[in-house]
C-alpha cells in the first residue's frame, strides 16, 4: 500500500505546514512517516515521495544519506543509540558501552541474533547531565533513557524482545 | 532570586495551559498585538540589552530590526537543534516551560510581521516535538494562534519541523536548507537571513532560550531586564553544567557570577573533590581555559570570558579534572567534528578527516612531529571554512596544545 493510501490524514497535515510552492520541505516528515512500520525507507516509498514532491529519487536518497536518523535498510527492530560523546564519556559512557557490548554479546554496529536490538554509538543527544544515556529509535519514534545502569538496560532489552515477539 | 526562564522550578505544572495562563501567561502577547506597534516590541527588546543565547551573543532587537521591509512575507524560525556536546537547556525549557517559549516566538513573529513561524527541533527531540504540537493546538483552540487574533487583522501559525540527526543544522543557514527539504549544508553569506532567509524571504532566527526571555521583557519592561546581569551582558543565562562535577544540570544565573560560583556553588564541586584542571565554557567547540584561581574568579559574561582567550558561547560548561588528559578530550571532540562535518567546504571536510587520523596516531604512539602536524592542520583550517563549524573543530586542538603542552608530551 502506498504512503498516501496508508496515512492520508498525516500526509495532508504535513503538506499543509509549508507554502504550496515549497512542498519539497515535506520530504523530511514524509521520510519519518515512511519509516513507520518497518523502521527503514523502502525503495517504493522513496519513489513515491519523489513523485509527490516533484523532486528526483536521487534527491530523496541524498536526504536519507545525509541525516543519521533515516535508514535505507532493515536492521534491528530497535536501534539502541548510546551517546559516547565527550560530556557523557566524562561520566563513564565508554565503560557503559563496553559493558553493554559484553552483555548483549555484540559489537557496536551489530544486531542481536534475534534481530531485536542494533547497538550504535552516536553523537551528543543533549542529555549530558544524565549520563550514561541512550535513545531507542524504533519504527514508532524515539525514546530517551537517562541515568541508566547495565541492569536496567538489560531489563529493557528483555522487555523489547518480548514486545518484538508479540508484534510478529 | 526567582527564575525568569526556568520558572517551572518555582511554579509547579507550568507546562499546563491553565497554570501558565493563571500566572500572567499570554498577557504580553495579547497586549502587544492589541496595543503596540511592531516596532515598539522591537525597541523594547533592543532596550533590554538581550543578546542571542544560541552562542554568538548578537543583540536580538538589532537582528529583528534588520528585516528587509521591501520583501514579504517574513518568517520567524526558532532554533531548537541543540546539538553542541554539553548543551541541554533548550529541551528543559520546551518540556517544562513550553508556553513561555511559544509566547516568545509569537511576540517575535508579531514584531517582524511574520504570519508563520517554524520551530526546528533536532530529530532526537521527537517526543518534545509531539509535546509542543499539543501545546500549539491548545493555544490555537484558545484563540492565541490562528487568524485575526484578538479582533485585529494579525494572524499567526507556528509549526514544528523535525531534523534527523545532523549537528550542522544548528548553523542557521544549514537549518534553513533543512526546512526547505535539502541536505543541511550552510549557505554562503551574504545575503544574511534577515534579507534572504527561509524560502528566499527575510527571516529571523533565534535560539529557544532567547525567545523564552521575550515575554518576561515585555511584561516587566526593558529597564527591569537591563538591571539584571552586567553592563556587557544583560539579564540571565542558563548554564548547562556537565563533566566531572558532583551536580551536573542546568542552572539559571544572572550574568556576573563567577566560574567558581557555578562549579563549586551550584555544581557542588568536583567529583571525589579532585583538583579541577580545565574548563570548556562553550561545549566541544570551546577553547580550553586553564582552571586556575584567576579563571575561577572570572565573571561569567560575554566580555569577561573573552579575556581568558575563550568564548562563553551557549554557556555549556564542561568541567575537566586532573584524572582526564586533554589529549583524550581533543580526541573525543575530533571524532565528533569529523562525523558532523557536512562536507561542503574543503578545509573542514579534509581538515577534520586529517586531524582525526593524526590524533588517532598520537593516541597509539605519540610522536612530537605528529603533535606539530595536528597543530598545523588546525591552524591552516582557521579562517578558511565556510561556516563556524570548521572553526569550532580547531579550537580544542590549538588551545589544548598551547595551554596543556604536557598532555601532548611537550
Amino acid at each position: 500500500m502506498s504512503l498516501m493510501e496508508k496515512y492520508p490524514k498525516e500526509v495532508k497535515q504535513i503538506l499543509a505546514k509549508y507554502p504550496p510552492e515549497f512542498k519539497r520541505s515535506a520530504v523530511m516528515p514524509l521520510l519519518y512517516l515512511a519509516q513507520r512500520g518497518e523502521g527503514y525507507v523502502t525503495k517504493s516509498a522513496m519513489t513515491e515521495i519523489a513523485r509527490a514532491l516533484d523532486i528526483t529519487e536521487t534527491e530523496v536518497a541524498s536526504i536519507i544519506g545525509f541525516y543519521t536518523l533515516y535508514h535505507d535498510k532493515k536492521e534491528g527492530r530497535y536501534r539502541m543509540q548510546v551517546c559516547a560523546d565527550l560530556p557523557c564519556a566524562l561520566r563513564g559512557a565508554d565503560k557503559f558501552l563496553a559493558e553493554l557490548c559484553g552483555n548483549l554479546g555484540i559489537r557496536v554496529g551489530e544486531t542481536t541474533p534475534d534481530g531485536t536490538v542494533t547497538l550504535e554509538s552516536v553523537a551528543c543527544l543533549a542529555a549530558c547531565d544524565k549520563a550514561p544515556m541512550f535513545q531507542i529509535q524504533s519504527p514508532d519514534g524515539i525514546e530517551y533513557h537517562e541515568n541508566m545502569t547495565i541492569d536496567r538496560t538489560m531489563e529493557l532489552v528483555e522487555a523489547l524482545k518480548r514486545s518484538g515477539q508479540e508484534g510478529r | 532570586m526567582a527564575h525568569i526562564l526556568l520558572r517551572h522550578r518555582d511554579i509547579p505544572n507550568l507546562n499546563v495551559f491553565e497554570v501558565y495562563k493563571k500566572n500572567g501567561g499570554f498577557e504580553a502577547f495579547k497586549n502587544a498585538v492589541k496595543t503596540m506597534k511592531p516596532e515598539d516590541v522591537i525597541n523594547a527588546v533592543k532596550n533590554s540589552g538581550l543578546r542571542g543565547r544560541g552562542g554568538a551573543g548578537f543583540p536580538t532587537g538589532m537582528k529583528w530590526s534588520f528585516m528587509d521591509n521591501k520583501s514579504w512575507p517574513h518568517y520567524v524560525v526558532a532554533n531548537a537543534d541543540e546539538s553542541e556536546p554539553g548543551t541541554f537547556k533548550d529541551r528543559e525549557i520546551m518540556e517544562q516551560n513550553p508556553f513561555q517559549f511559544l509566547e516568545g516566538v509569537a511576540l517575535g513573529s508579531y514584531a517582524v510581521g511574520a504570519h508563520a513561524a517554524y520551530i526546528y527541533l533536532r530529530g532526537e527531540f521527537w517526543q518534545v516535538a509531539a509535546f509542543l504540537d499539543e501545546r500549539i493546538a491548545e493555544m490555537e483552540k484558545a484563540g492565541l494562534l490562528g487568524d485575526k487574533l484578538f479582533g485585529t487583522e494579525y494572524s499567526l501559525r507556528i509549526h514544528t519541523h523535525l531534523g534527523a540527526g545532523a549537528y550542522i543544522c544548528g548553523e542557521e543557514t544549514a537549518l534553513l536548507e533543512s526546512i526547505e527539504g535539502k541536505r543541511g549544508q550552510p549557505r554562503v553569506r551574504p545575503p544574511f537571513p534577515p534579507a534572504v532567509g527561509l524560502f528566499g524571504k527575510p527571516t529571523v532566527i533565534n535560539n529557544v532560550e532567547t525567545f523564552a526571555n521575550v515575554p518576561m521583557i515585555l511584561a516587566n519592561g526593558a529597564d527591569w531586564y537591563k538591571s539584571i546581569g552586567t553592563a556587557d551582558s544583560a539579564g540571565v543565562k542558563i548554564f548547562s553544567l556537565s563533566g566531572r562535577v558532583k551536580k551536573p544540570g542546568n542552572y539559571e544565573l544572572p550574568f556576573g557570577k563567577t566560574f567558581r560560583d557555578l562549579i563549586y556553588g551550584e555544581g557542588g564541586g568536583i567529583l571525589e573533590d579532585r583538583p579541577i584542571k580545565a574548563i570548556m565554557p562553550a561545549g566541544a567547540s570551546s577553547s580550553f581555559i586553564v582552571a586556575d584561581d584567576k579563571a575561577l574568579d572570572t565573571v561569567l559574561d560575554y566580555a569577561s570570558v573573552r579575556t581568558l582567550g575563550a568564548d562563553l558561547g551557549s554557556a555549556s560548561v564542561i568541567v575537566i579534572d586532573d584524572t582526564v588528559s586533554v589529549e583524550w578530550v581533543v580526541n573525543k571532540t575530533l571524532h565528533f567534528f569529523k562525523h558532523e562535518s557536512c562536507g561542503k567546504c574543503t578545509p573542514c571536510r579534509e581538515g577534520t578527516y586529517w586531524m582525526l587520523n593524526v590524533i588517532k596516531r598520537i593516541e597509539h604512539n605519540r610522536q612530537a612531529e605528529d603533535v606539530s602536524m595536528l597543530y598545523d592542520v588546525a591552524k591552516q583550517m582557521q579562517g578558511k571554512c565556510l561556516c563556524a563549524l570548521g572553526e569550532f573543530a580547531t579550537m580544542a586542538v590549538t588551545t589544548g596544545i598551547e595551554r596543556f603542552p604536557a598532555d601532548f608530551g611537550r
